[in-house]
């Protein structure tokens, strides 16, 4: 591809991109919904773990071992070639996976 | 009491009212109905990120509401010097937000850098008064103002201690200027636990020293002797002797900043609500305060 | 001598060591059960901290397994940190190494993402650039300009579908997943993070914006990974996820 027509590419993807992006801005977020919690009358879950000072009744029977027993959806998932522990590659090569972008 | 020359920061003060622990999904509430809520307290640690929902929900907050960071981390009673980088960010926090007031717990979570999420015990010894007050210290001058420390629920003492609980707080306000948050949940759940009369605590108490009080539930359990252990569980409604406790406290104290903390099993607005305005009357009945107020 | 730090610390991690001695009730009694209240405390509070963190991990393996795991975790990987709110970076990893997961090898990228989604959550907080700004760059000078990412914005890449296993997982009536590889972006519009699939390339594009490379080179980038590759869709996924922060002229060179 020329320099040109390479310019003409990105400029005519971003007013494609501009016009999808119209549609999305459409349901523009309130205030509430900046400030608030993603679900009313529950925590945020993205917000993750926080501290605490309260003391807790639970017991904890864990310690140090552990045995995996046959439970959650992990079970009702049906990746078959993939439960075998071979990686499904993909042109894409896993590297810096969780580098900040 | 503020007058102390190493710490003459004039603060913005909490009021002689009720106020809540913050959780995030009370924040509509509170904006729009925060009944007899006059100001809310945060866990420091919980607004040391850099940046989205929780410090905005803050600084929105912060408008409307006089603010207590009252830190949970910071492992005063431990052994090692205080963590550096954590200090730093009690202080960012603190210069960004002038909250009217610090407070943290007469206790250790952080061993080897580990950080243990618990707030445990120490033994009360003169040389634990010692690094305690050293730490202080040490928080009074990175922050630039004075804190306030906690006495803790306690489920076990050591035998090694030579300080009544009380004497050592007294101990530390006049060795380092800081003042006291009264827990009066935890000086119910330490005095079942360890077999003390918590009327005796609070008449040894300094209560001219009391910035602010807490109350909040606890849940009943039996050590191995069928003695009562009571859990310091923030996850249920305050207790009937603990209420009364506290006219005890007030009658000797005057109104105070008066906190309902309920941090598990967190209920929906209407019941925390009604937790502060049981606080707030209890704090109409009291006589208003004996000492001046703060700041 | 009394009880150390380094003493408590020890027994508190480990249920089957004794009760340091000097620990008492009110009789004097070796303090047994009260103990326990402590070790409850911390391994019940840092457990319930990462079923909260990976609730995904949580759901895959079932809330006992996760238990079981948080406390292996836990004792093996304390917080380095007061600050729990990204308490888990090493999680994933965890979960990679222990044998009796092996089969599910899917799990450690599934936590990267749900770690990448928390991260963005408490990023710092940017201004998007209008997205005009951009459209009225000259066609040239937008093809070699510079695009500034969010300080919200991550990259997870996989070999699995955890795009697929995560929706799973958290939207009612989603599909099941496919057996394929994901790339995912993590973009936080205001604040709340959402993950978006990626296509082909779209990865290696990402990647070229966040090293500096002008926008036509980073496409071209794209292009040679994945012919099929659509500037276009990503492009509106980064204007509507407000995830381009800054415009960077062509001239200036070393930013970002």
């Amino acid at each position: 591809m020329s320099h040109a027509a390479k310019t003409l590419t990105i400029a005519s993807a971003l007013a494609t991109a501009l016009t999808l992006t119209a549609q999305t801005e459409a349901q523009a977020q309130s205030k509430e919904k900046c400030y608030g919690v993603a679900l009313a009358g529950q925590n945020d879950c993205a917000a993750g773990p926080g501290t605490t000072c309260a003391g807790t009744s639970t017991m904890d029977y864990q310690g140090n071992s552990w045995k995996l027993v046959d439970a959650g959806t992990c079970m009702d998932m049906k990746l078959p070639a993939m439960m075998d522990g071979t990686p499904r590659m993909g042109s894409l090569e896993p590297l810096d996976r969780d580098r900040p972008a | 009491m503020m007058t102390s020359a190493r710490h003459p920061q004039i603060l913005p003060s909490l009021p002689a009212a009720a106020g809540v622990g913050y959780k995030p999904q009370h924040f509509a509430a509170l904006t729009t109905d925060p009944g007899a809520v006059r100001w809310l307290e945060i866990h420091a640690e919980n607004y040391m990120g850099a940046g989205g929902r929780p410090l905005a929900q803050l600084r929105h907050l912060a408008d409307s509401f006089p603010i207590s960071v009252h830190g949970v981390g910071l492992s005063i009673g431990g052994e090692a010097a205080l963590d550096p980088d954590h200090l730093s960010r009690l202080g960012h926090l603190c210069d960004w937000l002038q909250p009217a007031s610090f407070s943290e717990h007469l206790a250790w979570s952080t061993h080897d850098s580990a950080f243990l999420n618990d707030l445990l015990p120490l033994p009360y010894t003169d040389a634990t008064l010692t690094r305690v007050a050293d730490h202080i210290d040490r928080v009074q001058e990175v922050l630039g103002r004075q804190m306030l420390l906690e006495n803790p629920s306690s489920y076990l003492a050591f035998a090694e201690s030579s300080w009544e609980e009380p004497a050592f707080l007294a101990e530390l306000t006049r060795r380092t200027g800081c003042g006291l948050l009264l827990d009066v949940n935890n000086v119910f759940v330490s005095a079942t636990n360890l077999g003390f009369s918590p009327q005796a605590y609070i008449e040894a108490f300094p209560l001219d020293q009391v910035a602010e009080i807490h109350l909040g539930g606890h849940d009943a359990q039996a050590d191995d002797h069928g003695a009562p252990l009571l859990i310091d569980s923030h996850g249920a409604p305050v207790a009937d002797p603990v209420w009364a406790l506290l006219e005890h406290v007030l009658a000797g104290s005057g109104a105070r900043p008066l906190l309902i903390e309920w941090d598990t099993d967190v209920p929906d607005w209407p019941v925390l609500a009604a937790e502060a305005r049981r606080a707030d009357a209890a704090l109409q009945e009291a006589a208003p305060s004996r000492v001046p107020a703060w700041a | 001598m009394g009880v150390t730090e380094t003493e408590f610390t020890q027994a508190l991690l480990a249920p089957d060591l004794p009760v340091p001695e000097g620990l008492c009730d009110a009789a004097g009694h070796p303090a047994g059960r009260r103990f326990a209240v402590y070790r409850n405390n911390v391994a019940v509070s840092l457990t319930r901290a990462l079923h909260e963190g990976f609730p995904v991990i949580a759901r895959l393996l079932g809330p006992d397994n996760m238990d079981g795991l948080a406390g292996l975790f836990l004792r093996a990987h304390p917080p380095r940190s007061p600050v729990l709110m990204l308490y888990g970076a090493t999680f994933p990893a965890f979960l990679e190494g222990l044998e009796q997961l092996a089969h599910l090898g899917y799990l450690g990228d599934v936590a990267r993402l749900e770690l990448a989604l928390r991260q963005s959550y408490h990023a710092a907080d940017a201004e998007p650039v209008d997205a005009a700004a951009l459209a009225a760059l000259p066609p040239d000078r937008l093809a070699a300009s510079r695009l500034t990412l969010a300080p919200a914005v991550r990259l997870v890449r996989s070999p699995w579908p955890i795009h697929d296993i995560w929706r799973f997982n958290t939207e009612a009536d989603a599909p099941q997943p496919r057996a394929t590889a994901q790339d995912v972006l993590v973009v936080r519009p205001e604040y709340d993070p959402r993950p978006v699939l990626l296509p082909a390339g779209g990865a290696v594009f990402l990647a070229a914006l966040r090293d500096g490379v002008p926008l036509a080179e980073a496409d071209a980038a794209a292009r040679r990974a994945a012919e099929a590759f659509a500037l276009a869709p990503l492009l509106a996924e980064l204007l509507s996820g407000g995830a381009i922060t800054g415009i960077a002229p062509a001239s200036s060179e070393g930013e970002g």
